[in-house]
């Protein structure tokens, strides 16, 4: 009896095996992957297939949109006016210093002028509102609703009225995308403001509290203390609030202390953000190689000068 | 409604209509593309990992592996995470169908919806070592529960998307 032939055609032709093109799609995958974190070659890509989702993605808003509008005009009579008074006397709270900010401008201004100082960043700043937190469930961000059509830069600061939100780290034809500060790495350069010692400000990820890293145990940073940034990044401007110093862990055995911080603004819940213009006048960096050189000479002249 | 029960196993279904797996692919895509808040985030279901798992059980011909992986990249640019990432879930969830396929139905609803949930779970895994090699930090313990409340999803979303295919009864 003939044995039967192993190598029967297959009755349908259904291409290549399941497990052939599980591996071909996941190389691919990781191949973009890695070509996306590493070299991030594949923005204009997104950005093409970003314009055409994002009508879509507006559309979606408007069922959500559509029931906060309606909770709000159905929303009490009461409520509104007790923020309206609360606002009313927040106004008249911060007049003084809103009143006194003009004058110490000028007389700032003044006083640069006299000392031939450059100003340090354009105050122009785009109200934006938040569209939606990230659906990623690894990183700490959130889209708001103005984007390159409207001025804004990737790298600007975003602060909202109690302190420094984020970061605009992508942005889009109609809307941008801010890391905020409480992402994973996300580094704001602050000062303690009562003592003046300067230090970085690392986000720790989802759900942890942001601290400063390598800080010598012997700073003087304590408990209660309020950091504010400290300007050297010039990407946020000086003086403005950040966070909270919780608790000070200060282990003799350790290169560093442990800073524990709460940022001060609100990071989940904050509805109108502000986007800081970059600091556009950054003085020119001096030629080194030239300048070495010039050093040189002139020290070789001055030698040659002096005997 | 008699009519809204599950298919009973010696129920032929008759072939799907392309226009309606493309449709219910959509429908996945754009669910999972509404901007809700926290708390609801972390426990949300990926829809579109629900529909294309049920798609490549019943249609492996029309839906596979390389269809999974193409809609994964368009999951991937809509959620502005790493490209590739939903692609490859989606490509291994495809394959792991794949293998369920041939028993997976035999059994009640509830049934298949435990084997679904280890399916989704290991998706959820392989994105998170993805995700934990590119540097991000790892998120809270809630992102588990999200492809198990997708499990709980299957037996509604498997009678929704079998209906169209119910051979009608001739009385």
């Amino acid at each position: 009896m003939r044995p039967i032939p192993v190598d029967t055609p297959a009755f349908f032709n259904r291409g290549p095996s399941p497990l052939a093109r599980l591996a071909f799609f996941g190389i691919l995958s990781v191949a973009l992957l890695f070509a996306d974190t590493r070299y991030r070659y594949l923005e204009n890509v997104r950005q093409a297939v970003a314009i055409v989702l994002y009508p879509v993605e507006r559309a979606l808003e408007l069922p959500g949109a559509a029931f906060a509008f309606i909770a709000d005009y159905f929303g009490s009579k009461r409520r509104l006016a007790d923020e309206n008074a609360m606002l009313r006397q927040e106004l008249v709270a911060r007049a003084p210093a809103t009143q006194g900010y003009a004058r110490v401008q000028e007389e700032n201004a003044r006083l640069r002028a006299l000392l031939d100082v450059r100003a340090q960043y354009a105050a122009t700043a785009i109200a934006v509102q938040v569209l939606y937190t990230s659906r990623d469930p690894f990183t700490q961000k959130v889209f708001v609703d103005k984007g390159a059509s409207a001025g804004v830069q990737a790298g600007a600061g975003v602060i909202d009225a109690t302190g420094v939100v984020g970061q605009v780290t992508r942005v889009l034809p109609y809307m941008s995308e801010v890391t905020l500060i409480t992402d994973r790495d996300q580094a704001v350069p602050v000062q303690v403001e009562r003592s003046g010692a300067r230090s970085v400000l690392f986000g720790n990820g989802t759900g942890r509290s942001p601290e400063l890293r390598f800080t010598s145990p012997t700073a003087d940073i304590r408990v209660g203390d309020r950091l504010v940034t400290s300007g050297l990044d010039r990407t946020y401007p000086a003086g403005l609030a950040v966070a909270e110093i919780v608790d000070v862990i200060r282990d003799t055995g350790q290169m560093f202390a442990r800073i524990v911080c709460k940022p001060l603004a609100g990071i989940d819940h904050s509805e109108f953000l502000l986007v800081l213009s970059q600091s556009s006048a950054m003085p020119p960096r001096p030629e080194e190689a030239n300048d070495t050189d010039a050093a040189k000479k002139s020290t070789r002249r001055a030698r040659r000068v002096i005997p | 409604m008699g009519s809204f029960a599950p298919a009973a196993p010696e129920e032929i279904l008759r072939p799907a209509k392309p226009w309606f797996v493309l449709l219910s692919i959509a429908v996945g895509l754009l669910l999972n593309l509404v901007p809700v808040g926290e708390p609801i985030l972390s426990y949300r279901p990926d829809f579109l990992a629900i529909v294309l798992l049920y798609w490549c059980i019943q249609e492996p011909r029309f839906v596979g592996v390389g269809t999974a992986w193409m809609v994964g990249l368009v999951m991937d640019v809509g959620d502005a995470t790493v490209f590739g990432q939903h692609a490859l879930a989606y490509a291994v969830l495809a394959y792991g169908a794949e293998f369920f396929r041939r028993r997976v139905l035999r059994f009640p609803l509830w049934q298949q919806a435990v084997q679904v949930a280890v399916l989704l779970v290991f998706c959820a895994l392989l994105v998170l070592l993805v995700r934990f090699v590119g540097g991000a930090a790892l998120p809270k313990w809630s992102y588990l529960l999200s492809p198990l409340v997708g499990a709980l999803l299957w037996p509604l979303a498997s009678v929704l998307l079998q209906t169209p295919q119910r051979p009608s009864r001739s009385r």
